[in-house]
This record gives C-alpha cells, structure tokens and sequence, in this order.
C-alpha cells in the first residue's frame, strides 16, 4: 500500500471470471503520513481508506471482467461496517464479487479480512462509464499490468 | 400478488425520501419526485432484483439525452411499469424457448 498515493494493493492472488470474483492482498505501511493524525500516539488505519481498499478491489475486479473497457466510478456503500482496528504492519486479505451487473453500473460485495477475521465490509454501487480521457484509461492498465491483470509490456 | 405498480412505488419510497402517498402512476420520477441521478441507481438495482430483469437505463438515457426520446416515456411511474411489464414477458418468452 502507498496511501499517500491511493494505491491500496500490492497485488492481485486471483480473478476467477466465472463466479465474478477477486482476492487480493495488501500490507498495510509501518509508517505513513497518514498516521500522524489518524492518531497521534495510536496509528491506526483510517476507515474511509479500508473502504476505499474494498472499492479498488471491486473497481479492478470489474475492470477486468470487462476488459478494461469501462471505468468503474465508486458511487455508494451500503451498510459499510468496520469491525475491528486496523494498526500499521498488517497484512489484509481482500475479497470482492460482483453480485449485480446492471445498465451502466454494477453492484459488489467486498470484505477485508486479517488471518480468517473479517475486519470490515460492504456492499458497492459503481457506475460504469467510457474512460472521460485517456490519461485515466492509461493509468488503470498500467496499474493492472502492475497487479498482473494485463500482460506485461 | 402485488401489481408492478405498487411494487414500483414501495421501491421508490423505501431508497428515496417520497412519502409513498406521492407516487402516482402519471409521476415523472426525476421532476416530480426529485429522485436524483444516484437514487435512481439504488431504485434501478432494487427493481433488477426484484422482477430478475436488466432495465437498460443505459440506452434509454441515450435516447433522452440525444433528444430521441422524451424523458417521460421512461421515467414517468406508469410508462416504467409497463416497461418493466414488457421486460417481464420478453424474459418468460425467452425463457420458454429454451
């Protein structure tokens, strides 16, 4: 993770097509900025960037069963529940599927878990749009290459 | 059973903050009801679920915004149930030929 830069995953385990899922992994930084206020002398990792953990998951999951073709702009959560801390140095697990594909939008389920625990949930609502310019189009596949969801090169 | 009307109208109400009362079949779902672009979604999503069919907002906001069509003919409560009613039938009639 390098949360000064909102890339919150280290990499991609699998993406399986057929039941619409995803597992991913990230490791949470010893140090950041972050965590100088969020909370001086009890660092601990901000909820909104869990969320924002499960809707990159959810976000290149979608991606990729699309064919990079559309992008997935996060648009709601509902009952997010954040179930336990988060403290620096710790390894997430996270898993995303999508349980709805609409018109112009999609619907996931994503979770977190530390060891077997889940440490926080939610369900997504993301609007799926053309690419509003190329620079973004070129940062997701490069971000995907870089997760190993599109070929090297 | 309920009538897609009335399944429509708790659907609206329940993801939005219009008293159920309000929503009558000549209701346009955006002017009348100020259901805005993100409500819709959740009224969208929950209508999918419901009726186990895929209402192409898409296209039709294609046709609404290249001045194709008039935004009543989909978003008016009445013409969206009936849309929804086609939705239905083609689905069974898809379903029966398999």
């Amino acid at each position: 993770m390098r949360l000064e830069f909102f890339q919150m995953l280290d990499r991609v385990e699998r993406i399986d097509h057929g039941s619409q899922a995803i597992v991913a992994h990230a490791d949470v930084p010893d140090s950041s900025p972050v965590f100088t206020g969020h909370f001086p002398g009890h660092a601990l990792m901000p909820g909104v960037l869990l969320l924002e953990t499960m809707a990159q998951a959810s976000g290149y999951l979608l991606l990729a069963l699309d064919g990079f073709s559309r992008m997935p702009f996060f648009a709601s959560a509902k009952e997010a529940n954040f179930r336990s801390f988060v403290v620096p140095g710790t390894h997430l697990r996270i898993e995303a599927s999508r349980i709805h594909q609409g018109s112009g939008y999609s619907v996931t389920q994503a979770k977190i878990l530390r060891d077997e625990t889940t440490v926080c949930d939610a369900q997504m609502m993301f609007r799926t749009v053309s690419f509003p310019v190329p620079a973004l189009a070129a940062h997701v596949q490069n971000e995907g290459k870089r997760l190993g969801l599109l070929p090297q090169g | 059973m309920d009538s897609t009307f009335e399944t429509v109208a708790e659907i609206i109400a329940s993801t939005s903050d219009v008293p159920i009362e309000n929503i009558k079949p000549e209701s346009h779902i955006m002017k009348d009801l100020g259901v805005d672009s993100l409500a819709f979604l959740d009224i969208g999503f929950e209508i999918d679920q419901r009726f186990s069919i895929r209402m192409p907002i898409e296209d039709w906001m294609q046709e609404v915004n290249q001045g194709d069509a008039d935004s009543a003919e989909y978003f008016v409560v009445g013409k969206l149930c009936g849309r929804i009613d086609d939705l239905i039938a083609n689905r069974a009639t898809v379903v029966a030929a398999q």
